[in-house]
């Protein structure tokens, strides 16, 4: 009865809204904008760092990238003839960080040469990848078809090379794919394997894949190639001695991953005086990632607030001229009998009607706008349910509160000044 | 100054009294003086009787009403009603006193107006908590018992004066008070109309009903059994119309 009792009074709270279309329409308008906006900004938010996440996962978040890097001072006297660089991480660098760390869980080489794939008469610029079978397990990617490298391909220095789904479209398209022969620079290497590359062109951070890699046995790259390369510019050769350019390490926790860090850069420092390597810790990206998602939430929370509660003043407002215009009625109503709850009651449901439509409408808003920036613009948008949740509750939250006030003085109201009210 | 019961007009036994005043004051404090809007008044009004207050403005013949009608407590002095003690009520149990003892008809009618007819008629039955269906039962044989069956679903102001008064007198009956109030019931009506209303507030009295109506016009005051008649904020005389030809024609029950 008491749930019928209370049906009916949200039935009457409804029709005495209707009695004034227009204003209550208005009334609502500043919640309808308020929740539009916050769910709208909150799904463009939650994309923008959905998308930032995702790249950084990539990376692996127990991983520790190192690169090799041409130290400044050598970059800029590297016009000399005849000059060789020598710098970046060694073989030996390897070895120190695998056995100085407990927390260390595998160290990952890499050799990146520059080189061009051909088929036939198809050729593709490659970036050669000399590595270790542990590299697919760091960077984890979907195998397309085949295997990928294993542990006795390094023992047997095969000649095999794993690669990507797009170097597979553009050199054997239309050929049988396994065990394809394919010329790379000076060898000829065995496709066995295709994987996936999650690489993506844009986007602020670089996987350690490309999508035009193509994986070779860390010791056949050693043998081939050597550790020095020439490049040919305008009237000069420069020749670069580089042992590794690239090492992945595996940390066991992402608790232990930053310490880590700090302890591999105390070591490496020790062995390179001049900083020839670049470390990046997806990890601490992520973090830095999520510290500004935390601010960019508690900004959009502040405008949200200040535009719920200008919404919540806007219907106090209203109400209040409401309980102005209809203290007659009041006075009716108690007069007949009544109580004060009732009365606050009786409008505090009107002010909720008011608050929860309005935040209805705001909500179909902010469902629509996000989907307008993705079809129209191609930013990633990610409406969350919690925020649609957040959104309703908040809307009879704005109603209460800020009908509490304009309730209760209609419900106190003297009865006998109230009738006599013209 | 005389005191007057309404003891000695009273009709049945002693015991069936609805309303019992004894010693009655009302002080309003206007600035630094306080004003006596009723002065010891002491009145007893027996079930079934018809009563109309008149008297000058400032007479307290409003103050009375809102008294009567528990809307307002005492000051001093003992209010029974229905043998209850108002003065250490609650506000609360004030608005229940009227929601199950009293009906109010109002000079200007007091509907409101964004609900229909048989919504006004039924709102003390929804204050009650009866069941919708039971109640709107109940609305629909108050309705045609003040011939208003054909109206139910309109609006109050697409009425006419007279069918307004009768949604409110329809709405008053709801939750079968024991007692009536009409604050000058005819003031904003032509005569003919007044006229049909004080008809049937006369039949509803000889259908046993307690009415006490206050009003300025003696034609309307001549309808009522006893009449009134207040002055600075007591009772004046009391005068018995049972005998009143322009009465007896429509009172046929009382005796």
């Amino acid at each position: 009865m008491i749930g019928s009792r209370f049906s009916r009074n949200i039935t009457l709270g409804v029709k005495t809204l209707l009695l004034h279309k227009m204003r209550s329409v208005l009334t609502m308008l500043g919640m309808v904008f308020g929740v539009g906006a916050v769910i709208a900004m909150l799904a463009v938010g939650e994309g923008a760092s959905k998308q930032a996440l995702d790249e950084i996962k990539r990376l692996g978040s127990q991983n520790i990238i190192i690169n090799s890097q041409k130290p400044i001072e050598q970059a800029a006297s590297g016009s000399q003839r005849i000059r060789m660089n020598i710098y970046g991480l060694l073989y030996d660098d390897l070895e120190r960080i695998q056995q100085s760390f407990d927390t260390v869980v595998r160290t990952v080489p890499a050799k990146l040469i520059r080189g061009e794939g051909r088929v036939g008469s198809r050729t593709l610029e490659l970036r050669l990848v000399g590595t270790t079978p542990e590299w697919f397990e760091l960077v984890e990617r979907e195998i397309l078809a085949g295997r990928v490298m294993l542990d006795r391909d390094m023992e047997q220095s095969s000649n095999i090379v794993v690669l990507t789904e797009h170097g597979a479209r553009k050199l054997l398209a239309g050929k049988s794919i396994l065990n394809a022969q394919v010329r790379i620079n000076q060898g000829i290497y065995k496709v066995v394997g295709i994987i996936k590359s999650e690489a993506t062109d844009s986007g602020t951070m670089q996987t350690p894949d490309q999508q035009i890699d193509a994986y070779i046995p860390l010791n056949v790259a050693k043998e081939r190639f050597g550790d020095i390369t020439v490049t040919r510019g305008s009237g000069s050769n420069t020749r670069e001695m580089v042992e590794l350019h690239q090492m992945i390490v595996e940390v066991d926790s992402t608790k232990n991953v930053e310490s880590t860090a700090a302890g591999i850069e105390r070591v490496l420092s020790l062995f390179h005086p001049k900083k020839d390597y670049r470390m990046s810790v997806p990890l601490a990206l992520l973090r830095q990632a999520e510290s500004t998602q935390r601010t960019f939430n508690i900004v959009l929370g502040s405008i949200a607030g200040i535009s719920l509660l200008i919404g919540g003043i806007g219907i106090m407002n209203i109400m209040l001229a409401s309980v102005t215009e209809r203290t007659r009625e009041i006075g009716i109503r108690r007069a007949i009998g009544a109580r004060r709850k009732q009365i606050i009651g009786q409008f505090l449901i009107e002010t909720v009607v008011l608050s929860v439509t309005g935040g209805l409408i705001g909500i179909g808003i902010g469902l629509l706008i996000p989907w307008l920036i993705t079809v129209f613009a191609g930013m990633p948008t990610v409406v969350t349910l919690w925020s649609v949740m957040i959104s309703v509750v908040i809307s009879i939250g704005v109603g209460v509160i800020f009908g509490m006030y304009p309730a209760m003085r209609a419900a106190n109201l003297d009865p006998i000044v109230a009738l006599r009210h013209e | 100054m005389t005191q007057y019961s309404g003891q000695e007009f009273g009709v049945g036994n002693a015991e069936d009294r609805v309303i019992e005043l004894n010693g009655v004051w009302k002080t309003y404090r206007m600035g630094d003086q306080d004003v006596n809007a009723l002065a010891g008044v002491d009145l007893q009004i027996q079930r079934g009787s018809f009563w109309a207050i008149s008297g000058s403005s400032g007479s307290g013949k409003s103050t009375m009403l809102n008294l009567l009608g528990c809307l307002d407590r005492p000051t001093q002095g003992k209010y029974l009603l229905e043998g209850q003690d108002i003065a250490s009520t609650s506000d609360d149990e004030l608005s229940d006193l009227r929601l199950k003892h009293l009906g109010f008809i109002f000079q200007n009618f007091n509907l409101i107006p964004q609900l229909t007819v048989q919504e006004n008629i039924v709102l003390p039955l929804f204050y009650q908590g009866i069941d919708p269906n039971e109640a709107n039962e109940r609305g629909q044989s108050i309705a045609a018992l003040v011939g208003l069956a054909e109206r139910l679903g309109h609006r109050p102001t697409e009425l006419s004066g007279g069918q307004q008064q009768r949604v409110a007198i329809a709405r008053a009956l709801a939750n079968n008070p024991s007692v009536l109030l009409a604050d000058e019931p005819t003031g904003n009506l032509d005569t003919a109309t007044g006229d049909s209303i004080m008809e049937l507030l006369v039949e509803l009295h000889d259908q046993g009903k307690t009415i006490i109506m206050v009003t300025h016009e003696p034609e309307i005051a001549a309808y009522a059994q006893y009449q009134l008649v207040m002055r600075d904020g007591n009772i004046e005389s009391i005068t018995d119309q049972t005998n009143n030809e322009h009465h007896a024609q429509k009172s046929v029950v009382q005796a």
